[in-house]
């Protein structure tokens, strides 16, 4: 079956001084009927890997196929099948919700009805306001509403939840969702990690321009080692410290990390794991502050590839 | 029942009711959606109607075709001889159109330096003619200061000769706001062709619009066409609008061939459109794209004779002046308004016109920025 997207060695230098390397060396491949999550920190390319692979920036090199086709040769055709949503449009403010669908309708030789494609996003009670009148959680959903309105075998979502309150955030969720239920393809960029795990069948973590991770949510949280996180706070007033020897020899932990006065673990089992934690600390005279245990996230999994955090506010 | 119907009227001007979707082309809905953005403005319909009526009222008011006021003329006082003072001051006032005041010397010299006085007679018993004249050769109003006092005077020396008889009479379009109201024309279509199309441009390429529209099956082409039309209507609108206003307001009218004169907007819309695709063909902030307008406008608003007429600029900037397309239009304009002309006037200011809009428009869609 001919993938939905395949793109091979792609490379994307932007002309300045120095040359900026946005993309080096990225291979990626998309199956039909999957939504598909490019995740990374502000600044990884990802954004760029996208407006390439949509057929809005020209590559450095490598190769990419969209649908089957190249842009070179199928851009007419490539475009008919594909929906986009860009970071940062404006859409005019004195246009109607229906009046701006309907212009988007009108570049596709076919697709859904305007209100159909309204229905879609849950807008249909904001038909007959100005897109100026909306708030921005719902400005959002029309912007998907205008990819989703040529009935499009892919749809390119970047960042759409971004600064939206959670409410919105859950109802673009349920459009993406019920895209994928008529077996449509979705590529979506997000920095939310809870947004990825929830959504995404297969996610890409992209850093540096390059994928340095590539599977299914659950697939590269066990890779991390351990589906299960213990974060510790000392206390930062006395100075004793369990060595991070003494930590990953604790049963089923297989990996420490220390972040000032916070130690994270990740553990197979914490049943078994935090009751010798709590015994090494007590023989070492280490005081506890805090200590929780949660599961891993995708926030883990970029941490511990990268030793960074994705979102420096969190 | 009053407001039902207002929001039916409403809704009728603002194109809600224009449900057309499922038979329109990509085009038609294009070239509604610019309609439709533009009358929902306000500001715009201010700025691109109701402004230039202001100033054309304004204008013509400050310029409003009164008979040429009456000289004043000042018989400076000579002490030494208030005899001879007296009978130039009797002469003078004898002639009609003449006011005259008799002042010290140095009341006079102020009165004229401050154009209160247009012209002085300063008696010279036993010198010369018996008087002499003090008057600014710059200032045409001195200048017939001058000569009204000269003529009375050599009246009242021969009083028998006969006066001819005067009378008399108004040329059709000769008035001043006859010349004002096409040079506006021609200014508003300048503003609306940069500003609707070089402007409303930047803004979508400002607000990533271009961008999104790139990324859909539009056709480029009918996206620039949907500019130009839209554009082209809004011409009509203008210069209707304007027109009808003037009619009832100065009696204006077109003299000459009205096929003619829509032809001659119809070029200088499409025109300046063009130079407004050219600017905005690249700008990539609002600010950019303004200054280029201000840039290619202003100029044209000083030298292509919207006010006086272009042909008051020196002789050796008269190939730049006459080879800008405003020129070229606001000549067309007045020739078929005022003189009467028909097409014969055209040839000129349609070729000047089409190579300015030919020109442009061939570099701006080459070099057009879709990003």
């Amino acid at each position: 079956m001919i993938p939905a997207i395949r793109v091979r060695a792609l490379v994307k230098t932007y002309r300045a001084r120095p040359p900026v390397e946005a993309v080096r060396g990225l291979d990626l491949e998309v199956a039909v009927g999957e939504c598909f999550g490019l995740l990374g920190p502000n600044g990884a390319g990802k954004t760029t890997t996208l407006e390439i692979i949509e057929g809005l920036l020209d590559a450095t090199s490598g190769e990419v196929e969209v649908l089957g086709l190249t842009w070179a040769d199928g851009e007419a055709a490539i475009r008919q099948r594909i929906g986009i949503s860009l970071q940062e449009t404006r859409l005019s403010d004195k246009l109607t919700v229906r009046e701006t669908v309907a212009l988007f309708r009108s570049f596709y030789p076919s697709g859904l009805t305007p209100d159909e494609a309204i229905a879609r996003v849950g807008l249909e009670e904001k038909a007959k306001s100005y897109v100026e009148k909306l708030s921005g959680g719902q400005k959002q959903r029309l912007a998907v509403a205008t990819a989703l309105v040529g009935e499009p075998d892919l749809l390119f979502l970047d960042e759409p939840t971004t600064g939206l309150d959670p409410q919105s955030r859950r109802q673009l969720w349920d459009v993406i969702r019920a895209q994928k239920d008529r077996g449509r393809t979705v590529v979506v960029t997000t920095h939310y990690m809870d947004e990825a795990e929830r959504l995404c069948d297969r996610v890409a973590v992209v850093d540096y321009g390059k994928v340095i991770a590539l599977g299914s949510p659950a697939e590269l949280i066990a890779r991390v080692g351990g589906e299960h996180v213990i974060d510790l706070d000392y206390d930062p007033a006395t100075a004793a410290r369990l060595t991070s020897d003494q930590l990953v020899a604790l049963p089923t932990v297989t990996s420490s990390r220390e972040e000032g006065a916070r130690v994270t673990l990740t553990a197979g089992e914490p049943h078994r794991a935090l009751p010798a934690l709590l015994d090494a600390a007590r023989a070492t005279g280490a005081k506890i502050a805090g200590l929780t245990t949660r599961t891993a996230t995708l926030e883990d999994v970029f941490v511990t590839l990268t030793g960074r955090h994705l979102r420096s506010d969190s | 029942m009053l407001k039902a119907r207002n929001a039916a009227l409403a809704s009728t001007w603002n194109l809600e009711l224009w449900n057309l979707d499922p038979y329109m082309s990509a085009l038609g809905h294009l070239t509604l959606a610019r309609f439709r953005e533009f009358v929902r403005e306000p500001a715009a319909l201010f700025w691109v109607y109701g402004f230039p009526l202001i100033l054309a009222t304004t204008l013509a008011m400050a310029f409003s075709e009164k008979p040429v006021p009456a000289s004043t003329v000042d018989v400076q006082l000579d002490p030494a001889n208030p005899g001879a003072t007296e009978a130039l001051r009797a002469k003078l006032a004898d002639a009609p159109g003449l006011k005259v005041e008799v002042h010290d010397e140095a009341t006079c010299r102020k009165r004229l330096r401050t154009s209160k006085a247009d012209a002085v007679v300063v008696p010279t018993p036993g010198r010369g003619a018996g008087h002499e004249y003090l008057f600014d050769e710059t200032r045409s109003e001195s200048v017939l200061g001058r000569n009204a006092a000269d003529r009375a005077l050599l009246r009242a020396a021969h009083p028998a000769d006969p006066v001819p008889e005067q009378r008399a009479v108004t040329e059709p379009g000769a008035r001043y706001i006859d010349f004002l109201i096409p040079g506006l024309l021609g200014m508003n279509l300048l503003g609306g062709g940069l500003f609707g199309v070089g402007f409303a441009v930047a803004d979508l390429r400002v607000r990533k619009l271009l961008k999104r529209f790139q990324a859909t099956p539009m056709r480029r082409s009918d996206f620039l066409l949907s500019i130009m039309l839209s554009r082209l209507v809004f011409t009509f609108v203008d210069v209707a609008l304007l027109l009808t206003v003037a009619h009832f307001a100065f009696d204006i009218r077109v003299r000459g061939n009205p096929l003619a004169f829509a032809a001659l907007v119809a070029a200088g819309g499409a025109t300046f459109a063009g130079l407004g695709l050219l600017i905005g063909s690249r700008a990539r902030t609002l600010e950019t794209a303004a200054g280029l307008l201000n840039a290619m406008m202003l100029p044209m608003y000083v030298l292509s004779g919207v006010f006086f007429a272009a042909s008051k600029f020196p002789d050796g900037m008269q190939w730049f002046v006459q080879a800008l397309p405003l020129t070229a239009l606001n000549d067309g304009l007045r020739a078929v308004m005022n003189d009467g002309a028909g097409w014969d006037a055209l040839p000129r200011p349609l070729l000047v016109l089409g190579l300015w809009g030919t020109l442009s428009f061939a570099v701006a869609l080459r070099i057009f920025r879709w990003r």
